[in-house]
This record gives C-alpha cells, structure tokens and sequence, in this order.
C-alpha cells in the first residue's frame, strides 16, 4: 500500500506539472490582449506598452512561466492583472462557497439516488420501477440553468420561502443565511446529479441482481436481503463509486452554471470573469486549483475501491502481489 | 444559456465601454433624484442596491473601473468639487476658488472642520497628494490626460492650495469634480480607504457585497440612512430576482428592457427614466471611402429611423438625439432635426454623391448587445436606397484594435458613455477621422474660454456643424433606468457616468 501511494503521489504530481504547462500555453493562444483591459481608449502605444511591462506579459513566455511556476511552488497565485490583487484569497475566499455547494450537493445526490436507483432495478417490472427510470432519464435531459430558474421562480419569487440567489456578505460567519442561499443552489445540483446517478446505481444493481454469487448465495441459504449486503452491495458500489469521482468533479467544475443562476460568488463566477478580462493569473489559479481537486477526487475514488475490492490491489499497484 | 452568454458579453462589453468612456473624456454625476417622499422614513435603515458593476479594487487610479466610481464617489470619497446628478458642478471641499487674470493659476481654500474617516483631518498636503496621485506616472485614473496640464501645486498653509496650469483651461474645475481627496498617509488603498464622505467603507467581499457605515464624523448633513450595501450580481435576471424579492431596494441600472414591464405593473416599484450620457453612435470613417463625402453620411443618416430602432431596441425609454450631446450636457440642443428620417431626401443626396446606385459597405459590429440588432436593423432601412451592408461582428478586443487603433475599418457601430465628449470631433485623429480645422479651433477655444457662457457657445457651435456634416450617425441616447421599491426616495435618476449617490436615499419603515 505504501508503494502504492508513492505512485499515485508521483503521477498526481507529474499529471499537475503538464496540466500547468497546457494551463499556461493554452491561456496565451487565446485571442486578445491583457493590456486592453488595463488601459483607457485614449492609451497611448506608451501606455499601453507600460501596462504589459507592470503586469509582465512583455516578457518571453518561458520566462513567465517559470516565474508562475516558482510563485507557485511557495503557495502562491500570483496577482491579478485587473484588481492588482493576490489571487490565492481571492481563490479561497470562493471556495468557502463552492465547496460546501458541491459537497452538500453530491450528497444528496447520492441521497437519493442509490435507494432509488436499487429500487428501480430490484422493481423494474412493476409500474413504479418503470416511473422511477422515466424520471431519471427526464432528469438527465433537463438543463441545469432551466431547472434553476422554475426553482428560483417556484421558492423564492412566487412562495417566498428561500433567496433568489446571491451569498450573505458575513459569510459563513451568518450561518443560518448562508445555509438558506445554499438551499435552492444545492438542490438543483443535486436533482440533475442524482437523474444520472440513478442510472448508474440502477444498472450496477441489475448486474448484482443476475450475477452468479448472489444466486450461488441464495442457493447456500443466505437471504435476499443478507445476501445483498454481504456480496450484491459491495459488488455494486464498485463502479458506481468510479462515477461518483467523476460525477463530483464534473460539478465541481460545472458549478459556474449554477453560480450564475444564483449570483453566487464561488470559483465558477471568478473564472468566467477572468477569462472575460484576459486576466490570466486568475483564470490560471482557478484551474489550477480546480486541478488539483478533480485529481485528489479521482485519488481518492480509486481508493475507496481499492479498499473495497481487494481484487483492485493487485492491479495498479504493481507491489501487493 | 443563451441568456447567461448573451448578459456575460454584454457586461464585458459595457466594461470596455466603460473604460473608453473614461478615455473618451469629460464626466458628470449627480444626485438627488427619485420620487419625494411624503410622510416619515427611517433614519437607521440599511438601504440594498444591486448593481452589475462591481469594483475591480478600490482604486480610481489603480483601474477600479466603473464600480468602484458607482460605490465610493461622492459617498466614501470626496472631491474639492462635485457634479449634481443634473450635471452641475457644486462645491464641496472646495470653501472657495479663485483664478487668476490670466486664467493660468487657481487658488483654492479647503472647507473647515472636514476629517478623514481615520480621524485626521484635511489639509492642503492631502490635496496635493491627491491630485499627483492622479497625474503619477502609473495612474490609471480617467482624468489623467485632462488633468496633465497642471504645471505646479503649492500649498502655502493648511487651508490653502494654489495650482498652476500650463495652460488655460475651462473644465479644469469640473474635472477636478472626478478627483478623489484622500488622506495623504492612507495605506492600502486598493482594499481600504480613507476619504471624508458621509460613509465610511464597512466591509468589502469581493464577488459579493460591499457595504457602507455613516460616518459619525461627517462635515456636512449626516446620510439619510444608516448603511448602505452594494449587493454585486453579474445576470441582469438574477438581479432582478433580487429585486423582486426585496434583497435589494434600488437597481442602479436597469439593462433589460424585457425585465420592466413586471416593475411597471406593480406599484410597490417605481421605473426611473433618466437620461444617460450614453450615445449609440454609427461611427463612419470619415477618412474612408465613400464616408469621406459629406452628402453620403448625411443620406445614411436621413435614410435610418431612428425612433423605430430606439423603439424596438428600448421600448418606450430612451432619447433620440441629433448630436453627440446629451440633455444633461452645458451645450445640449435639440438638433434632431438636421438630417431626420427622410428616405425620399436620403435618395436625392445620394444621387448627388454620385451614387444613385447605391454602393455597398462594411459595418464592423461588436457582438454583445444592442449592436447586433441595431446592425441588423441598419442594413434593412439601408437596403431601401440601394445600400448594401455587410455586417463584420467583432469582439470588443478586436474592435479596440481594428478599429479603434488601427483605424481599419469603413463603417463601425459603438456605444460612447461620457458626457461633454463632443470635443472628441475637434481631435482629427480621434479614430473617426472626423477633420475639420473650424471644428478644431471652436474646441481648442472652448477649453481656453474665460467664462462658461463662452465655453458653451463655442460648443454649441461644434455642435450645430458636426450635426449638420453629419460627422456619425447618433442613433440614440440610452436610457438610465434606475427601478427602485416605492418606499425609497432621494436616489440619483441619472447616475451621470456611473455616479450613485447614496446619502439623500430614504426608506421608509
């Protein structure tokens, strides 16, 4: 196991290093110059050359890069180009928004959906197994941004009970507010994340269902009900867990939708402002963070399922044998 | 989606603007608007305001932007003067002012009694400060290229500055209504201030929140409300949401017009339809081919209907102007007249232009709204008298290259936000091109004028000639639409370039 983290701990760091390295060439191909931003229209070539010299996007890109790259092995993001403020508060700030949203989110989401998506299978040839499938597939098909606005026009406009959107000023410091302007933002996640969970869980659950040691286990004795959680749940979860990773880090870098939804100040809505004003360290700190999480994610994920097939072990790891 | 796209390059857009304007010259500013109130409001009340402008940093020199003037002018900072939301400029740290006889040197004595919001209080070093900050080499302030003319400040006691200016100028007083006095030891001003307004800065969240204490301390009449907090949203419907559902009390902006109508019908809200500065020009090259002749811009002019753009564009709100200036500007005219709709008289000019043909051209359009559609709308009324455009849509980066540095292009469509920037068509290498030496004079004249009476006539006289050499084709004038609850009163209407006075708002309980 030790090996085994010492290779997943190498790759992680080899996978971040390229993923900077795309980060960082990719951000300057894109059209457009940061200095617009920063200089009036009446700029002068002069001013205009000073405003790339302060922000030093004059330099060679080697040279910029290795300066991103030495700020960023001290723990730092830079400074923003636009505000001429540290990017690292800024990035943490927003993630005391978005990372409760997408956990408490992914939560629910599974919530829901393993009981229903075991039911749908294990109940598939009655109506409501067939219901349960109608709405998961409905669910997957409808956009995020629509099911927030019939929510926000449901709850908060028409019954009143929750916020429109936005994030109280305190903070978390207003727990109870926050909870509230979470409330609506978390659901719609959750409903769209749980459609498609439902399905994985559900076809994971009839793979179980027709497997030979579960009928082996009946044979011996065992009941539906012990046999499943001793062989059917663990033998579910295994790849239903893989999705789960994915599924997490895809809202965690999808929240943008739903930060916009709900004028909330999380990652997503820094990031589509920096990439709107070419402002490179902050679009480079987001996804660089961002990063980092859906490679811990995935990290993790695979631990998880290592611990609970130990066929997994012998697999990847090179050294269990 | 497309509604979240379509509000995110709109914004960016109106940034860019922003920026331009701020570039393109002049000011404004202003309070005291609303409806009065009858009857009691409360003064300890904390008063929401949404707003899609939120502070870059809190720096007018350091690029604050837009937001950061909508926020803390006037409420957190001062300057020795101010501009009413009518476009007047007033005194306000300024006691008094004298200019000398050759209008080169202007000596200004500071108000008694005024403190910081640290406690110290104002002295001619802080003008001073203030005023180098401006005109530093790395300011990024708006002023700056007005204000390089100061030569030298001195501060001859505590009370008393006297600036000289290289040359003369007319609008130095009203420029110096967009200089910040800040406390000359302030540290961190990017994310803390120290200015004499009615408020004091409470807490800056960015992406989220900024909010404003009264200032106990304060010279003047103390605020009429006890907070005020600026709630930052970046989709005009999630602010509007907000609205309707009493987080916020006042938009200082209404961006879409589609969203009004459910204000309109309610009377627990109150749709402000102010004047804006801000123009929609159809900027010809007036150095390009065929745009060089005076009877071709003229005939593209008579030949779009305007009213039925602004119509379809903004509903009942807006203005129609002749010119480049706005009613709220010292020189404004009704010239709406000087080449009106008139299709039969657009076909005649160009006949005489020697295109009784037609010709075809391509109209460079930034792509976030209401160029689009304005564009689409041009080429239709155009297409009647044989004109054919092509539409180019563009980026705002690349319209702030193609055409606005480089010059490349024949016809282009832009929003311009400030006031008083008429003078840009007495520069003839202002990216129009527009070149007329009379024009030049006029404007050099108006800014060495001895008295504002002059200045204006001057001015007026600009304007009547671009008007009638329909220099560009004003389109319109935007609308500045504030929408409030109908308990509020005291909020500026216009918000000249950004300005949101806050400290005459009331609530009522």
């Amino acid at each position: 196991m030790g090996r085994y983290l010492l290779r997943r701990l190498a790759f992680l760091l080899v996978s971040l290093a390229l993923a900077s390295v795309v980060l960082f060439v990719l951000l300057r191909l894109l059209p457009g110059d940061p200095a617009n931003a920063l200089t009036s229209v009446g700029a002068s070539p002069e001013q205009i050359a000073a405003a790339r010299h302060s922000i030093g996007s004059d330099r060679p890109l080697p040279e910029q890069f290795t300066h991103w790259l030495g700020q960023l092995t001290s723990g730092d993001l830079g400074t923003s180009f636009v505000s001429s403020l540290p990017v690292g508060p800024e990035v943490s700030a927003r993630l005391n928004v978005t990372v409760p949203l997408t956990l408490a989110a992914f939560v629910l989401a599974v919530v829901i959906a393993v009981p229903v998506g075991f039911v749908a299978a294990y109940k598939r040839h009655t109506w409501y197994g067939a219901v349960l499938s109608g709405i998961s597939q409905l669910g997957i098909a409808v956009p995020v941004f629509w099911l927030g606005m019939i929510l926000i026009a449901v709850f908060a406009l028409n019954a009143g009970w929750l916020p429109s959107g936005g994030f109280p000023q305190d903070g978390w410091d207003a727990p109870a507010e926050a909870v509230r302007s979470l409330v609506l933002p978390v659901v719609t996640i959750a409903l769209v994340m749980g459609a498609s969970l439902i399905r994985y869980v559900r076809s994971a659950t009839l793979d179980v269902l027709g497997s030979d040691y579960l009928r082996t286990a009946r044979a011996l004795g065992a009941s539906f009900p012990r046999a499943m959680w001793r062989h059917g749940l663990r033998n579910a979860s295994v790849p239903v867990i893989s999705i789960l990773g994915i599924e997490l880090a895809s809202t965690l870098l999808g929240a943008v939708v739903v930060e916009s939804v709900y004028a909330l100040p999380g990652l997503g809505s820094l990031l589509a402002t920096g990439i709107a004003q070419h402002d490179y360290p902050v679009v480079q700190g987001v996804l660089f963070v961002s990063t980092l999480a859906v490679l811990l994610i995935g990290f993790a994920a695979d631990l998880v399922q290592r611990i609970i097939d130990p066929r997994l072990r012998g697999r990847l790891s090179g050294g269990a044998r | 989606m497309s509604k979240n796209r379509t509000t995110r390059a709109s914004l960016y857009g109106t940034a860019t603007v922003a920026t331009l304007a701020l570039g393109l010259t002049a000011c404004g500013g202003g309070s005291g608007g609303g409806s009065a109130s009858s009857g009691t409001w409360d003064k300890s009340a904390t008063v929401n305001i949404g707003s899609l402008y939120e502070p870059q940093n809190l720096d007018n020199t350091a690029g604050g932007g837009q937001g950061v003037t909508e926020a803390l002018n006037g409420n957190v900072y001062e300057g020795l003067f101010k501009l009413t939301d009518d476009g007047k400029v007033e005194k306000l740290l300024a006691q008094n002012h004298e200019v000398s006889k050759d209008g080169l040197t202007y000596t200004f004595t500071l108000r008694d009694g005024v403190k910081f919001h640290s406690g110290k209080e104002l002295t001619s070093a802080d003008v001073k400060y203030s005023l180098e900050k401006v005109i530093a080499d790395d300011s990024q302030s708006a002023r700056k290229s007005n204000l390089e003319i100061v030569k030298d400040i001195a501060t001859p006691d505590a009370k008393t500055v006297k600036v000289t200016l290289s040359k003369k100028s007319i609008s130095f007083v009203y420029n110096l209504s967009y200089v910040w006095i800040i406390n000359s030891e302030a540290k961190d001003l990017k994310t803390t201030e120290d200015g004499t307004g009615p408020y004091k800065l409470a807490k800056w969240t960015r992406g989220s929140a900024l909010s404003l204490d009264r200032f106990a301390g304060y010279w003047g009449d103390a605020a009429a409300n006890k907070k005020v907090v600026f709630h930052y949203y970046k989709d005009a419907s999630a602010l509007n949401n907000a609205l309707l559902t009493n987080a916020v009390d006042v938009v200082t902006s209404e961006q879409s017009p589609d969203a009004l109508e459910q204000f309109k019908s309610n009377k627990n809200y109150k749709v402000n339809d102010g004047d804006s500065t801000t123009k929609l020009l159809l900027a010809f090259n007036d150095k390009a081919k065929p745009f060089t002749d005076v009877k071709v811009r003229q005939a593209v002019s008579a030949a779009i209907d305007d009213k039925k753009l602004l119509e379809s564009v903004w509903g009942g709100y807006g203005k129609l102007i002749g010119s480049m200036v706005p009613p709220t500007d010292p020189w404004y005219e009704d010239l709406t007249d000087v080449n009106a709709y008139d299709v039969t008289k657009a076909k005649k000019l160009l006949s005489e232009a020697g295109y009784a043909k037609g010709f075809s051209f391509t109209l460079d359009t930034p792509n976030y709204d209401p160029h689009p559609t304005a564009a689409t709308f041009i080429k239709s009324q155009l297409a009647k008298v044989g004109i054919t455009v092509k539409i180019n849509t563009i980026t705002p980066d690349e319209w702030y290259t193609k055409v606005y540095k480089n010059r490349d292009f024949t016809a282009t469509l832009q929003e311009h936000v400030n006031d008083r920037d008429l003078v840009w068509y007495g520069n003839p290498d202002f990216y129009w091109g527009y070149d007329d030496k009379q024009v030049t004079q006029w404007v050099e004249q108006a800014e060495e004028a001895s008295t504002t009476e002059e200045q204006t006539e001057l001015l007026k006289k600009v304007n009547r000639k671009t008007a009638e050499d329909a220099a560009s084709d004003w389109l319109y004038l935007y609308p500045q639409i504030v929408v409030a609850s109908s308990k509020l009163s005291g909020y500026p209407v216009n918000g000249l370039n950004s300005q949101f006075y806050a400290y005459d708002i009331k609530k009522k309980g």
